[in-house]
Parts: C-alpha cells; sequence; structure tokens
C-alpha cells in the first residue's frame, strides 16, 4: 500500500513517520508538499506532527487553508482514510473534518512525557488489531492538547462509538491525574462521523520499535495495514 | 500591478478595521487564569476574572463599510477566529 505523508513547512515529524511506514513496516511512502493539490494513487494520508506556519495564529489554523488541504478534503469526500497526530489532529479540527478544538494545555506547559490510553474503541481503521479497553504507552509531546468541545459534540461521540483512545492511569482508569493536558473527558483521539478521519495527540511513530523504548505505536500502524490492505 | 502598489480602484474607499477575537464564555482561558493569580499576588487585590484575546488590525479597501465588514466577518469564520471556541467583533474606524 502507498502512503502520503503531508509535509507543511514546519512539520518535523514526517521523516518518523515515512521511516515505520517505509522501513519498519515495508510499504511505499511518499511526501506531499503543502502545495500540492491531488492525492491521487494513494491508499492512506497522514498529516504528521510539527509546528506548521510556526502555530501562528492557532495552531493548525494557517495549515488548513493551504492547497494541499482541498486536496485531503476531497480525499475524505471520497471515503479515503486520513490520520492527524498531534499538529496533525489540531489541523484537521481547524479543517473541520474533526470536531471539537485543540487548546493550551491546562498546566501552560509544554507536556512531553509517555502517557497511557485506553482504547475506546475497535471499529476503525487505526484501532482493528487491538481489543475493546486495551491500554498501551505512547508519548504526546505537545502545547496545545487540550481538547474541547461542547457537551451535545463529547455526548454524541461517545454514543456514536467514535473516542479512539483517552488518557488513562497504568490500570486503564480515566483519571484527572493522567490526563496530562486537561482534555475533556480525557480525549486523546477521535474519528470523525463516517469514521475515515481519526486524530490524535500522541506520537504512535515515535514508539515502533525496542530500540525507542517501546512498540506499542506499531499496533496502530498495523491496524492500518489490515484494515486498508485488504479493501 | 506592480508590487506595493496601493491605489485605491473605482469607487472604493480605504479603512482601517479593528478585530477583536475572545474565548466563548465557560472556555477555560488558562492564560487569563496564570495573569489573574500574578495580579492578585502582586498587589494583594481579590479580581474576579482575566479573560485573554486577541486584537487585530486590518486594512482594507471596499466600496463601503457594509461591504468591509462583510468581507472581514468572512475572514474571522474562516480564519481569524476559530468559531469553536471563539467569538469576535470587527469594527471599522474609519468608515
Amino acid at each position: 500500500m502507498r502512503f502520503a505523508i503531508i509535509e507543511f513547512p514546519g512539520s518535523n515529524c514526517d521523516h518518523d513517520c515515512y521511516h515505520v511506514t517505509k522501513h519498519i513496516l515495508g510499504h511505499d511512502a511518499d511526501f506531499v508538499w503543502h502545495g500540492e493539490t491531488s492525492l491521487a494513487g494513494f491508499d492512506m494520508v497522514i498529516i504528521p506532527g510539527g509546528f506548521s506556519y510556526g502555530d501562528y495564529l492557532r495552531a493548525g489554523a494557517i495549515a488548513r487553508l493551504s492547497p494541499v488541504m482541498t486536496a485531503v478534503k476531497r480525499y475524505v469526500d471520497d471515503g479515503g482514510a486520513v490520520l492527524g497526530i498531534c499538529n496533525g489532529f489540531q489541523i484537521l479540527t481547524e479543517a473541520g473534518l474533526l470536531p471539537g478544538a485543540l487548546m493550551r494545555n491546562e498546566s501552560m506547559k509544554f507536556v512531553c512525557r509517555d502517557t497511557w490510553l485506553r482504547v475506546g474503541t475497535t471499529d476503525s481503521f487505526v484501532t482493528n488489531c487491538m481489543s475493546d479497553g486495551e491500554i498501551i504507552r505512547v508519548p504526546v509531546a505537545h502545547m496545545e492538547g487540550r481538547y474541547v468541545a461542547d457537551d451535545d459534540t463529547l455526548d454524541r461521540l461517545d454514543s456514536e462509538d467514535r473516542i479512539l483512545f483517552s488518557y488513562c492511569d497504568a490500570t486503564g482508569d480515566v483519571t484527572q491525574q493522567a490526563n496530562p493536558n486537561g482534555s475533556m473527558r480525557g480525549i486523546a483521539g477521535i474519528l470523525s462521523a463516517d469514521r475515515n478521519v481519526a486524530g490524535m495527540m500522541p506520537h504512535p511513530e515515535r514508539v515502533c520499535e525496542e530500540s525507542l523504548g517501546g512498540t506499542d505505536g506499531i499496533k496502530i500502524f498495523s491496524s492500518i495495514v489490515s484494515k486498508l490492505v485488504s479493501v | 500591478m506592480k508590487f506595493g502598489d496601493v491605489s485605491l480602484g473605482r469607487g472604493e474607499m480605504h479603512m482601517k478595521a479593528s478585530i477583536t477575537v475572545t474565548l466563548k464564555p465557560g472556555v477555560l482561558d488558562t492564560q487569563g487564569r496564570a495573569v489573574r493569580h500574578t495580579l492578585e499576588a502582586m498587589d494583594g487585590q481579590s479580581i474576579r476574572d482575566v479573560r485573554i484575546g486577541k486584537y487585530i488590525e486590518v486594512e482594507i479597501d471596499e466600496e463601503n463599510e457594509a461591504a468591509a465588514t462583510a468581507a472581514l466577518e468572512r475572514m474571522c469564520e474562516k480564519l481569524l477566529a476559530n468559531p469553536v471556541t471563539e467569538n469576535y467583533k470587527v469594527e471599522i474606524q474609519n468608515g
């Protein structure tokens, strides 16, 4: 399968995503510059982390208006799968492809550490190889990761089984203490209504090799491959 | 058009707009909270709340004030504010 990895000025996790998809999973991967207007021929799009356009105005606000995002919208409308990680998640909410917004961490500090995540649904292209309630360890590294949405949106995410991951403690309890940024209901990742757009603040691409301190991230990339290769 | 050409088109007015972007009520303002605590520590006065927003100036050429306001509101909806978490106010200074 062939992955598109979108690059904006200021993206900095693009090469990590490339390494995982190309060298670890052994699939094709190409960088797609933000000025591109077509995503034809790709089986999946990853919007990686970083600080696109210096996070000016709001994280993701300017990136979402770049030419490639018009192509991403079209790709999504045609049923294509898109995963936004960290800044990618921020861009997808700014673009209206995922509900809610990501705001400054409650602590007002940049948080860079491992977090435990509880899998909220396995009915998705990023979690289908995991089990319900499974706990994985994936690091976060962000300043604006506090997920915010109105109560109706939060209830709908819950009732429609669209909460991908929640921050939890090592035993799987979603607690305030385990929440690194003050996200509402401990939300770390969500899915769109059509289930083909996913966004998450933690960085699975950083934990795909034992030598880098963990391999739980590979479960997410394996889910993507198993779901999309069989299509 | 050469770079730096700012001549007005036929029937256009040059206007300066002030745009204020504020967080919607109920949205936690972490900056505001930190500033409130510091203000209180500074002189011991108790402060009910501090909310921090953004102030943006835009210079625009349009036919009239209504057209400029409409254009600026579109800019707010699309880029300058995030309608999920923020409100905005557009004021033309010299319409």
